[in-house]
């Protein structure tokens, strides 16, 4: 069947998988509210509405499958049905998957609303797909009020804690700041362009019809805008904060797909809208990527507190991603895709383990509460081992196999320097991720209070354990995953291709 | 034997077993529970052992070619092979590695009393990873390998290491990982210049075919042998070596010594002569190397001369041991490239017992200072004949394994650079001076301390473990023969290719 959008109906099959995720995230919140609504204790069965919205996301994930069976009509179509599109639907329901897996136990302690919750999350999914899924700027921006939105609610959800309320403000406060670069930025694109929709900006560019002042400028900001919500560096103030003091499942969703969309929308935006003209932002995006790799490395070093450690390792990540787009080749596009994919796998897992370790209320998040847990809880240490591996960048895992895929990029499009640069702060990056494991395994625990028992339920020995296979089966046999992510660069980049050879 | 090997298909199995069996081993040892594991990781690393001497016959002499090589791809949209085969050079490094194996685990059942489990799952994991490095023919399963050695060693060190474990397992895997993935960096280059006419590779064989200007051929040199440089380790390049060696436990010193370190050797041999055949010719790279070579050798015998404690004063001189490897190798010559495989052999071996010897002496006294020793010959002779043994074969007494490896590495290098081989030629009689007065200090003086009165002699289980190594320096010290016969095709084909393979021409924009 050719999707070529002659018909509404058209465009309710192509945005199957985000409409069947929006209305089960409605079931999940009326589920929520039918069985009563702040908890007052903690009740038997109330992981159960996690367990709901997993069912959604499986859901949306067979709509997504059964896309591959479609072929997108070619043209400049607002919503794509590329390849790019479903692979990036992947990740966010992965992630979506992964961060419902280990929340329940964490939103029963803190009785929070377990339904409100569930319910933000998905509907922080169907924002991402939708951003990773449109070709119009003003959708884009739609689509990322709806993720940021659900968000910045998110973050804030713990609201008897002053932190995760701090948290909540500040990412809202620097979220809206950003989100108006967005905004200018796409005004001004429209403005020298005369259109929102890339394919048709791609050919105003091609064809030197575009005012190119305006759009330099409107470049730049969209440049910074998106570098906000990627959190590159010098835009990254608020990670720390925010991934600190928002509660550690939250963190691990939005340090995951949040970025990972913000990536998505980066790419498709720069690639197919300003694929035509790099030497306007190529300077831009070399400077964030180099800045990004040595100073969120270099302050991670420093971080005791293993929470702003990972806020750090997650913006050192975003360098890396960075130079996957400054490449701007197919291979390093595809390397995005992979490395977004593994990132979400490690991450969470990571993640995970912390919020295991955490307790109560999270107030185990210091690197010395680790001291001994090799010996305490082999288990959950030796999945921590390997999910610090694998941001590490080691041979046999996933992380591994993405920094080699965007490496190639990088080599093809011979950024030697920058090669140069990400490979040195990657060991600057293994003394951190290694101080993790040194604590683990090599130190003895203090005798007091520090072996407080740690509970590891069911669906988040479930994550883990699909967080471990994601990482070491993309680490051993990487090949189906780069098959499907070069498929992806390949559905993104071709189509800005056939665009700019119809330019008259 | 030949036949028997024949019929059974030998060469088409043996690399794939060596390589994945000690992994199979490692989930034995998990599964099983902790009182056994050592036993069990004995086993098969011995069965292991006893299966690889098959390669000795199974060889074939005159071939300077890749044996027993298979191939299959891995990530074919990368042009990633899983690609293994052995020459004269690779071949004496298996052997050795697994020779190793069941030696220095049959050497940790009572040095090591916690975490057993752990600690031999991480050995046989290193097993794999060793194996992987010298029998891999395609540069990223090569690099997989060389980095999945680093995991093992740093938990080996940092976990069951001495008081400054920690310091020394980070300073180890930080300063190899600098290294290692600034060659990543070349091996990308490499790959993107195979790139040239359709889907890149990282195969061995494809890599060679790359014809490099001379600029290109310079910077690559400069990142492989970087990398390979900190791992052998090349001064200035040495500091976390005595780090890593004193806090290492008894059984990762061994390996340390014994492979680890020639795994950077190896690689000059394997991807930097080949690669780069007109960098590697160079006057000024020859000069840098030989010089470092130099400088490591006399400097590390100065150092170890004045260490009070035996284990770092046998760190030094592996850096000494390592010099001569170095400068065998870039002097380009049939004598120095065999001499500096032999020191690599020999080094391997007689370094190897000194560690197991002083990890032997640490279990009953609970020291390695030279100074709280003395006049153990008297109680302890099978310990004291051992060490003196092992330590004139590690000078390079003639009759051992030491001098001849020695003897021909600075033959080799007179032939071409006759400056370097008599400053060099110093070396061997520092290592006297530093080695003997230890011995000495060790084993005869007084015998002045109660403690040292009743030192039990060598048990049978040390026995063992050290005579087969004891043996072995001997018999490759008076006949030598065989091993030569079985290296010098592969090494003849390396020289040839350095000196017949002219750099491309310059492309006109760069």
């Amino acid at each position: 069947m050719t999707l070529d959008f002659s018909t509404p109906a058209h465009y309710l099959l192509a945005l199957l998988p985000e409409i069947v995720l929006s209305v089960w995230a409605t079931v999940v919140l009326l589920a929520g509210v039918w069985k009563g609504g702040a908890t007052s204790a903690p009740r038997a069965g109330s992981g159960n509405l996690a367990v709901l919205a997993m069912v959604g996301v499986l859901a949306a994930a067979f709509a997504n499958g059964w896309l591959y069976g479609l072929t997108p009509g070619q043209g400049s179509t607002m919503i794509a049905v590329d390849r790019f599109h479903l692979f990036a639907n992947w990740i966010f329901l992965l992630a979506a998957m992964l961060a419902l897996a280990i929340s329940p136990a964490y939103v029963r302690r803190q009785r929070l609303q377990e339904g409100e919750f569930h319910a933000l999350v998905l509907f922080a999914t169907v924002g991402m797909m939708l951003m990773g899924g449109t070709r119009d700027l003003i959708v884009i921006f739609l689509a990322l009020e709806v993720m940021s939105i659900s968000a910045y609610v998110l973050s804030g959800f713990n609201r008897r804690d002053p932190k995760s309320a701090e948290s909540g403000l500040k990412y809202f406060l620097l979220g809206a700041f950003s989100t108006g670069f967005l905004l200018y930025g796409i005004a001004l694109v429209y403005g020298a362009t005369g259109s929102t929709n890339l394919g048709l900006i791609a050919l105003a560019i091609g064809s030197d019809a575009a005012v190119a002042g305006l759009l330099h400028i409107g470049i730049a900001l969209l440049a910074i805008g998106f570098a906000f919500k990627v959190s590159a560096i010098p835009f990254h103030m608020w990670t720390p904060d925010v991934y600190e003091g928002a509660p550690s499942p939250v963190t691990a969703f939005m340090s995951a797909s949040v970025k990972a969309a913000a990536f998505i929308a980066f790419a498709r935006v720069f690639l197919v809208g300003f694929g035509g003209i790099p030497e306007s932002w190529y300077a831009i995006g070399w400077w964030l990527a180099a800045l990004t790799m040595v100073i969120a490395n270099v302050i991670a070093l420093a971080q005791t507190n293993v929470k702003r450690l990972l806020a750090y390792s997650s913006i050192a990540h975003a360098g890396y991603l960075l130079v996957a787009i400054v490449a701007l080749n197919q291979n390093a596009t595809a390397g995005l895709l992979f490395y977004l994919l593994v990132y979400t796998a490690m991450n969470i897992g990571a993640f995970a383990v912390i919020l295991c370790v955490s307790g109560h209320s999270e107030e185990r998040l210091g690197l010395h509460r680790y001291a001994g847990l090799g010996a305490r809880h082999p288990a959950l240490a030796v999945c921590l081992t390997i999910f610090l591996l694998s941001l590490a960048g080691f041979p046999g895992t996933g992380g591994f196999m993405g920094k080699i895929f965007i490496l190639q990029g990088a080599a093809e499009a011979g950024l030697w320097i920058l090669s140069v640069i990400f490979v040195l702060t990657t060991v600057v990056s293994y003394y951190y991720y290694l101080r993790i494991a040194w604590y683990m395994w090599m130190r003895e625990a203090a005798e007091s209070g520090e072996a407080d028992p740690v509970t590891v339920p069911l669906t988040m020995r479930f994550a883990m354990g699909a967080a471990v296979a994601v990482v070491i089966g993309l680490g051993v046999f990487p090949g189906g995953g780069v098959g499907f992510a070069r498929a992806g660069a390949e559905g993104l980049l071709t189509a800005g291709a056939l665009l700019l050879g119809a330019a008259p | 034997m030949t036949s028997l090997l024949q019929a059974v298909a030998f060469d088409s199995w043996i690399l794939h077993v060596l390589l994945w069996g000690p992994m199979a081993a490692m989930l034995h040892v998990l599964l099983e529970d902790e009182e056994r594991s050592g036993h069990i990781a004995f086993g098969w690393t011995l069965a292991l052992f006893v299966v690889s001497l098959g390669l000795w016959w199974s060889f074939t002499v005159g071939d300077p070619g890749f044996q027993m090589a298979s191939s299959v791809p891995w990530i074919e949209a990368w042009g990633v092979h899983y690609a293994l085969g052995i020459d004269g050079i690779s071949l004496f490094m298996v052997l050795l590695s697994c020779f190793t194996a069941p030696i220095t685990i049959l050497g940790s059942f009572r040095y090591i009393t916690r975490r057993r489990k752990s600690f031999y799952a991480l050995m046989l994991l290193l097993q794999t990873g060793i194996i992987g490095v010298f029998t891999a023919l395609d540069l990223m399963l090569f690099y997989v390998f060389f980095e999945l050695t680093l995991v093992p060693m740093y938990f080996i060190v940092g976990v069951w290491g001495g008081k400054r474990r920690i310091y020394a397992a980070v300073k180890f895997f930080l300063y190899t990982a600098v290294g290692s993935l600034l060659m990543l960096v070349g091996i990308l280059y490499l790959y993107a210049a195979t790139a040239g006419a359709g889907d890149g590779s990282f195969a061995y064989l494809d890599i060679l075919g790359v014809s490099l200007s001379m600029r290109e051929q310079l910077w690559l040199f400069a990142a492989f042998a970087l990398a390979f440089s900190i791992k052998v380790p090349l001064f200035p390049f040495h500091t976390w070596l005595p780090d890593a060696h004193v806090e290492a436990p008894t059984p990762g010193s061994v390996v340390l010594a014994a492979i680890l370190l020639k795994m950077g050797t190896y690689g000059f041999l394997r991807f930097l002569l080949p690669f780069f055949p007109a960098a590697s010719q160079h006057p000024s790279v020859v000069t840098v190397m030989m010089v470092l070579g130099t400088a490591g050798i006399v400097y590390a015998a100065w150092v170890a001369a004045v260490q009070p404690d035996a284990k770092k004063l046998v760190a030094y001189t592996s850096v000494a041991h390592m010099g001569f490897v170095v400068i065998g190798i870039f002097a380009l010559t049939l004598n120095g490239i065999q001499g500096g495989l032999v020191v690599m052999i020999s080094h391997g071996i007689s370094t190897g017992a000194l560690f197991l010897i002083l990890g032997m002496l640490y279990e009953r006294r609970h020291t390695r200072l030279t100074g709280e020793f003395g006049g153990l010959a008297r109680v302890a002779p099978m310990l004291a004949l051992a060490l003196v043994i092992t330590a004139l074969a590690s000078i390079g007494l003639p009759g051992t394994s030491g001098f001849v490896g020695e003897f021909l590495a600075l033959l080799g290098t007179f032939e071409t650079h006759p400056v370097t081989a008599v400053i060099a030629t110093s070396g061997v009689i520092f290592a006297a001076y530093y080695m003997l007065p230890m011995v000495q200090r060790v084993l005869f003086n007084e015998l002045d301390r109660e403690e040292n009165r009743s030192m039990p002699d060598l048990s049978r289980r040390e026995i063992f473990i050290l005579s087969p190594m004891v043996a072995l320096m001997i018999v490759i010290g008076v006949a030598p023969t065989p091993i030569l016969e079985r290296m010098e095709p592969s090494v003849e084909a390396i020289l040839e290719r350095v000196h017949t393979t002219p750099p491309a021409e310059e492309a006109a924009d760069s």
